[in-house]
């Protein structure tokens, strides 16, 4: 996957410019920043639902489009109606032919792909479970399953563990690990935590202010990088492995450049 | 009161050859509405159903008033309706606002126009309550087309649009087609509703739209199954209710209405089988074993390839120490999976297959020692 001199830009308003960055297969990648710089418009772009402003972006080294199966995506948890007639495995079948026209045919081929990416997940005990009953944790594996099971060349993950609890934002990070490991399918990972996946990124990319910083965690995270980044001062503290950032999540809309980041949050 | 009024079989023979474009008709419109129910279900939809239907009325009533025929008055009221409510909200939220704020005000038309109409008085609520005696063969060659069109769209539409309706984010971004399928869809639904008016009546389409999917999502998760078993029970409560109709000469849909909320009862309160129900207290998500047999003696095959249900109920589950080989499956055959379910010990789960596995052709590991739960810390390899 590629980015070359690509700028996104919403009006006045620019959200980065001159990113450019090659995801090779395998290669798992944080994508971190405030609120409103611009992460899940990286997303849009990848997914081909937004247009860049200027500059190239192509996915296996062809253009990107809308609906492409070389692209997988796994959302925020969100909640399913306990009643919703949806079995873990039919969420799973969406992500192999879900998109196509005309009725769904049982096929012996198509059960033994589901099966295979629900094991893949350990999630084939409850695949005639209903999705809404699932836990959240649960629910993020199915999502892993159906992102994966077109065997993507790039999975992106839009903040999956909000909403979990450790243990599951610890399980579902570990299988996302492993699956690009066993897979070699890069990952692009948005989320405002990293810790949960902090020992297992290889490179982080930091958004914020219309600019970013692409490098290891060590070198990106950082109190002289992020308040470079900011335009404030920024304290990081390296605890036992983990990373504290001080001074951006509470005030981030007073140091922030004029319309970069906008209320977003308190609203 | 006498009950017998309400149900009598006298000549009921006699009156049954008089009734066949009724019951043609209810026929017709217990499939199509037992197809496009699960859709409104998915896509949270009823309340709209209820506006579209009340609006049908309007639109009827408006037809009355300047002299053309009501069935194309309710049709037009109808997809006006659901174009609008397509178009006004896509969330949920907003759209049961716009839903209301729309069919009261639709609603107070069609009264008014009702009242202005100076024809027989029994045309202004036969279109509320519907009139299916009054089924012509006209109307029953529409409503053959309508459900003929409305199906076929649906066959062609039925993955996108469900995929759309549940899991609309990761549909966009597979690139379906969201924003079109939506009023897409409301187009069917407004034609569908015109057509239940006609056989049910505005205020009762419910019953057969809603109702048939409600009993039938209590019996099943699986989308297909709910789909036969709501066209069963919406085709059961519309045939039933234009029979059992004939004798007492009574209006039909209080009949339809009472039938299928009595399906929707006995549902209610049947259990979902476990397999799709799952009876499902919480449940961990670790597999302690798949597809491995976990027993002090040697591995049998049969322990192994054994489908039948095995409750192991462990009081105390303290650490064992056991010796292991890990035998792999043969490719494409049923295994059971061991799960720890809270308080209950270890379940071994059924009916579970495994995916044909080129690489586990190898044959059995070399047998190892392992503690079961796992320890803590490491012990000193005794492999």
């Amino acid at each position: 996957m590629r980015l070359d001199h690509a700028q996104l830009a919403y009006g006045a308003r620019l959200l980065w410019d001159d990113l450019t960055l090659t995801v090779e297969p395998g290669e798992f990648i944080a994508v971190l920043g405030p609120n409103g710089a611009g992460k899940t418009s990286l997303l849009r772009v990848l997914l081909g639902q937004t247009a860049l402003t200027s500059g190239t972006v192509e996915v296996g080294g062809r253009p990107v489009r809308r609906g492409s199966s070389r692209i997988g995506y796994v959302p925020q948890q969100q909640s399913f109606e306990p009643g919703l007639p949806l079995r873990a495995r039919d969420l799973v079948g969406f992500g192999l032919d879900g998109h196509r026209w005309g009725l769904p045919w049982p096929s012996r081929q198509r059960r033994t792909l589901v099966d295979r990416a629900l094991v893949d997940v350990g999630a084939l005990e409850y695949a005639d479970a209903p999705v809404g009953r699932l836990s959240g944790g649960e629910q993020q594996r199915l999502r892993i399953a159906q992102a994966l099971i077109t065997e993507p060349e790039v999975l992106l993950c839009d903040e999956p563990l909000l909403s979990l609890d450790l243990p599951h934002q610890k399980a579902v990070s570990d299988l996302i690990d492993e699956r690009r490991r066993a897979t070699t399918t890069a990952v692009l990972f948005v989320t405002h935590e990293i810790n949960p996946i902090i020992d297992k990124v290889d490179r982080v990319l930091y958004l914020a202010n219309g600019r970013f910083r692409i490098g290891a965690a060590a070198e990106v995270m950082t109190s002289a990088v992020l308040s470079e980044l900011y335009d404030a001062p920024v304290e990081v503290l390296s605890v036992g492995g983990r990373v504290l950032v001080i001074g951006v999540e509470q005030e981030p809309h007073h140091h922030a450049h004029g319309a970069t980041t906008t209320g977003r949050k308190r609203s | 009161m006498d009950l017998g009024r309400f149900i009598s079989f006298t000549d009921f023979w006699d009156l049954l050859p008089l009734v066949t474009v009724s019951l043609a008709a209810a026929l017709l419109m217990g499939v199509l509405a037992g197809v496009v129910g699960p859709m409104v279900q998915a896509r949270d939809l009823a309340f709209a159903v209820h506006g579209i239907a009340e609006l049908s009325f309007t639109g009827a009533a408006g037809a009355l008033l300047v002299g053309t025929s009501v069935v194309s008055g309710s049709l037009v009221g109808s997809l006006i309706a659901a174009l609008t409510f397509g178009l006004l909200g896509v969330r949920a939220r907003e759209r049961n606002s716009a839903i209301g704020v729309t069919m009261a005000f639709g609603l107070g038309l069609g009264v008014l126009f009702a009242a202005m109409y100076t024809g027989r008085t029994a045309n202004k609520f036969g279109a509320l309550v519907g009139q299916p005696s009054a089924v012509t063969g006209d109307a029953l060659g529409v409503l053959a087309v309508v459900a003929a069109l409305v199906i076929g769209a649906l066959a062609v539409l039925w993955r996108p649009l469900f995929f759309a309706s549940v899991d609309p984010e990761v549909a966009a971004a597979r690139g379906v087609p969201i924003r079109v399928l939506g009023p897409v869809f409301m187009l069917l639904l407004g034609l569908t509703v015109a057509m239940a008016v006609q056989i049910i009546g505005a205020l009762l389409v419910l019953s057969l739209l809603i109702t048939p999917t409600a009993a039938a999502a209590r019996l099943t998760a699986s989308p297909l199954r709910v789909t036969v078993l709501s066209v069963l029970f919406a085709t059961v409560s519309a045939v039933g209710g234009v029979l059992l109709a004939l004798s007492p000469g009574l209006p039909i849909s209080p009949y339809v209405t009472t039938l299928s909320f009595l399906i929707y009862l006995v549902c209610r309160f049947i259990r979902r089988p476990p397999t799709t129900g799952f009876g499902r207290q919480r449940v961990s998500t670790t597999v302690l074993s798949l597809a491995r047999p976990l027993s002090k003696s040697g591995p049998i095959s049969e322990s192994m390839l054994l489908i039948r249900l095995k409750t192991r109920v462990i009081t105390e589950y303290s650490p064992v120490i056991v010796q292991l080989t890990e035998v792999p499956a043969p490719a494409g055959c049923r295994v059971n999976v061991d799960t720890l379910v809270d308080l209950t010990g270890v379940r071994k789960l059924t009916s579970t297959t495994t995916v044909p596995e080129p690489s586990l052709a190898s044959g059995p590991s070399a047998p190892r020692t392992v503690i079961d739960p796992e320890p803590t810390f490491r012990l000193p390899d005794h492999a």
